[in-house]
C-alpha cells in the first residue's frame, strides 16, 4: 500500500512531525488551541465536507446522546457515514451536548450507524473531539466500559474503509472508542492522550493545578503521536489555528481525507480489516530482556511450604 | 509459634489490657473482621478470609498458582519489560517506579502462563495490582496479545483475570492504544472460535474495563470487587452527586447486567473448569450419560446375578429348616 498519494501524505505529515522537540510552553499552547471555543466541531466540518447530510439519532435502546453526532451524507458524490463527538459552543449548547462527553448511548448510536455503513459499503469517518467519556453513576449502570469496548471491537470488524481524525481533544477511552480505523490522522493543533492534562495532574501530581506540567509530560501533540506511530498523518491547519478560518481548515482536511479514502478503496474489505488489525498489533514500546531459557520458568508446588 | 486456628487468635485479641502481639512481616490481618493469618494460611486459603470471606489481593503469579491448583505451570514471556518511551516523570521518574516494582520480584502488571485447571488445559493471563496499580502499558498489551495468539494456535481457552486501575498514564497515548491492541487479541480468539473467560478482581477500572475485560464470553467477578470505567472519586467530583455505598461493586454490576455472576474465589476453579468442559469441542473422557446409565444398570444386574446363588441357597436352607420343623 505505498501509492504515491500515500507517500506524499506521509511526507507532509513527516515535515510537520520532525520539527524540534516541543517545549512545555509550546505543548500548552497546542492544548489551548485544541480546546479553543471557536475551533471547528463535527457540525462545522460536516456542511463544508459533505454535499448532503442527514443526521441519525438515538441508540434504539434507551435514548439519544447529543454528545455524539452521527449521520449519512455524500462525500465527493459517494455515500459516507460520519460520526463525531460534538462539544457545545455556548453554555446552553455545552450543557445539552454534555461538553462532548458521551455516555454508553452515544457509542451505541455510533455502532448502530456503523452497521448501516457496513450494509451499504460506505466508508466510516470519525471526528474525535472529547475530554473523555462521561463519568457518571448512570453511565456506569448502563455499561460505559462495555459500550466503549464494544465500539472498539465493532470498528475492528468493519469491512468498509475507516478513517479517524482527531480534530480537537482526544482524551481517554472516550476517544479511542471511535479511533480504531484504517487511517488515523490528527490535526496539527489537536491532542491525543491517555487522559486530559487536568485528569492526569489530579491523579499523578495529586494537584489539579499542575495540568501544564502534566501536559508537558504526556506530550499529547500531533508531532509526537506521529513519531510514536499512533497516527499516520498530521493534517495542517490554517495559520494561527483551525479556529481562525473554518473554511480553510475544512479544505485542508478534505484533501487528506479524500486521499486516505481513495487509497483504502483499492484494498479488498477482508484485507483491509486484516491490515487494520495488524496496524494496532504493532503499537507499543517495550524491552525484551535476554533471559536464559525463559520458557521454562516454573512456579507452583515447589514454592508452597504449607 | 503457629496458631492452630483463627478462633484461638480472635479469643486472644479479646483480652483488652493485654499487650498487642507484634505481627510478623509476612502475616496479614483481615481489614473487614480483623482475623489474622500467617503467610502459609493465606496461601492455603487462596487469600480469602476464612471467617468473613473477605477476598485479599492476589499477585499475578499467585493467581495462576491458584488456578493451576498449585500444580506446576509455565510462565510465558517474562522477558518482556517496560520501556520509557515518553521519558516520563511525575512525582517520581517512571523508570524508578518500574525498578521499585521489579525489586518486589514482579516483572510486569500482567503474568501469562500455560496451565491446566483441573483437566482443562488453558492459557491464563493474570494482572498484578502490585505493579504500578496493575496499569495497562505496552508490556501488558503485548503479553495479552501473545496470550491470545497462543490460545488461538493451541485451540485452548483463555482466562484473563483483571485487577487494574486502567491504562498506564506514564506511557501516555501508547497506553491508550493498548486498549485497542487487547481487543485485537480477543478478535484473534473470535476468529479461531476459542472461548475466553474474563474474571474481574478488585479493582477493574478505567481502560481495562473499557476494553478486553468487558469482552469475555463469560464474565465473573469476585465478591466486593469494584468494576467501573470512571473511579468513584472522579464521578463525585464531576457530577457532585454522592454515590451509593455499593456503587460499582460486583454485586451491583450483576444487577446492572454487566457480568454473569459473582463467584467466590474458592469456587472459581470449579466454575471455570465447568464452562471450559461445556464449551469444549472434544468429547470428554467419560462416556455419555445414557451409556453411563446403561453401564450402571448392567453392573447392578451383574451384582444381582452374582448374588443369586447365595440368595437361593439361603432360601433353600430356610425351606429345609421349615420342613424339618414340621
Amino acid at each position: 500500500m505505498s501509492s504515491a498519494a500515500g507517500d506524499a501524505m506521509r511526507r507532509l505529515g513527516n515535515a510537520i512531525a520532525t520539527t524540534e522537540p516541543q517545549s512545555a510552553d509550546q505543548i500548552w499552547e497546542i492544548v489551548q488551541l485544541a480546546r479553543h471555543q471557536d475551533r471547528p466541531y463535527p457540525l462545522d466540518y460536516i456542511p463544508r465536507l459533505l454535499s448532503d447530510f442527514e443526521e441519525l439519532r438515538g441508540d434504539r435502546l434507551y435514548r439519544d446522546d447529543p454528545a455524539i453526532v452521527a449521520g449519512i451524507g455524500r462525500y465527493h458524490d459517494t455515500p459516507v457515514v460520519v460520526i463525531g463527538q460534538q462539544k457545545g459552543r455556548d453554555t446552553q449548547e455545552r450543557t445539552h451536548r454534555n461538553f462532548g462527553m458521551p455516555g454508553p448511548e452515544g457509542y451505541r448510536k455510533a455502532m448502530r450507524v456503523m452497521a448501516l455503513a457496513e450494509k451499504i459499503g460506505a466508508p466510516v469517518v470519525t471526528l474525535i473531539d472529547t475530554p473523555g467519556a462521561f463519568p457518571g453513576a448512570d453511565a456506569e449502570q448502563r455499561g460505559q466500559g462495555g459500550a466503549i469496548a464494544t465500539s472498539i471491537r465493532t470498528m475492528l470488524r468493519l469491512n468498509v474503509p475507516t478513517v479517524s481524525i482527531v480534530i480537537g481533544e482526544g482524551s481517554s477511552g472516550g476517544a479511542i472508542a471511535l479511533g480504531v480505523a484504517d487511517r488515523v490522522m490528527m490535526l496539527q493543533n489537536s491532542t491525543y492522550s491517555v487522559i486530559s492534562p487536568e485528569g492526569g495532574s489530579a491523579i499523578l501530581w495529586r494537584d489539579a493545578a499542575k495540568s501544564k506540567l502534566a501536559a508537558a509530560a504526556f506530550q499529547p501533540t500531533a508531532a509526537n503521536c506521529y513519531r510514536w506511530g499512533v497516527v499516520d498523518a498530521v493534517v495542517p491547519e490554517p495559520d494561527g489555528g483551525a479556529h481562525r478560518d473554518h473554511d480553510a481548515a475544512a479544505k485542508l482536511l478534505d484533501r487528506y481525507l479524500q486521499r486516505a479514502i481513495n487509497e483504502l478503496r483499492d484494498v479488498p474489505g477482508q484485507e483491509r480489516r486484516r491490515q487494520r488489525n495488524a496496524r494496532f498489533r504493532r503499537i507499543g514500546s517495550y524491552r525484551e530482556l535476554a533471559l536464559a531459557d525463559t520458557s521454562a520458568v516454573v512456579s507452583g508446588r515447589s514454592e508452597h511450604s504449607g | 509459634m503457629r496458631r492452630a486456628t483463627v478462633t484461638i487468635d480472635r479469643l486472644r485479641r479479646r483480652g483488652d489490657g493485654r499487650k498487642k502481639r507484634p505481627i510478623p512481616a509476612d502475616d496479614s490481618s483481615c481489614p473487614t473482621c480483623g482475623s489474622h493469618f500467617s503467610a502459609d494460611e493465606m496461601r492455603r486459603n487462596l487469600h480469602v478470609c476464612t471467617s468473613c470471606g473477605h477476598h485479599f489481593r492476589v499477585s499475578g503469579k499467585e493467581r495462576i498458582d491458584q488456578l493451576a491448583g498449585f500444580e506446576s505451570w509455565t510462565e510465558l514471556w517474562p522477558e518482556l519489560r517496560a520501556a520509557d518511551p515518553l521519558q516520563f516523570t511525575d512525582l517520581e521518574p517512571y523508570t524508578k517506579r518500574v525498578e521499585k516494582a521489579e525489586d518486589k520480584g514482579l516483572s510486569e502488571a500482567l503474568v501469562a502462563g500455560e496451565l491446566s485447571i483441573g483437566r482443562q488445559p488453558c492459557i491464563a493471563a493474570a494482572m498484578d495490582f502490585g505493579f504500578l496499580g496493575g496499569s495497562m502499558g505496552s508490556v501488558v498489551g503485548e503479553k495479552l496479545l501473545r496470550a491470545c495468539d497462543r490460545a488461538a494456535e493451541r485451540r485452548v481457552p483463555l482466562i484473563v483475570v483483571s485487577a487494574s486501575g486502567g491504562a498506564r498514564m506514564q506511557e501516555g497515548v501508547l497506553a491508550l492504544m493498548q486498549m485497542s491492541k487487547s481487543v485485537v487479541g480477543f478478535e484473534a480468539l473470535h476468529e479461531a472460535a476459542v472461548p475466553v473467560m474474563s474474571v474481574l478482581a478488585h479493582p477493574t477500572t478505567g481502560g481495562v474495563w473499557a476494553s478486553f475485560a468487558a469482552l469475555g464470553d463469560v464474565t465473573y467477578a469476585e465478591p466486593g470487587a469494584l468494576i467501573s470505567f470512571s473511579g468513584p472519586r472522579v464521578i463525585e467530583q464531576t457530577t457532585r452527586e454522592k454515590l451509593a455505598p455499593d456503587f460499582g461493586l460486583a454485586e451491583t454490576q450483576l444487577r446492572n447486567g454487566q457480568i454473569d455472576d459473582v463467584v467466590d474465589r474458592r469456587e472459581l476453579n470449579e466454575r471455570l473448569e465447568r464452562v471450559m468442559r461445556i464449551l469444549s469441542r472434544e468429547s470428554s473422557p467419560e462416556p455419555p450419560l445414557a451409556m453411563q446409565w446403561a453401564q450402571q444398570g448392567a453392573s447392578r444386574a451383574q451384582r444381582a446375578a452374582r448374588a443369586l446363588p447365595r440368595v437361593s441357597r439361603r432360601i433353600m436352607d430356610r425351606l429345609r429348616r421349615d420342613e424339618e420343623a414340621e
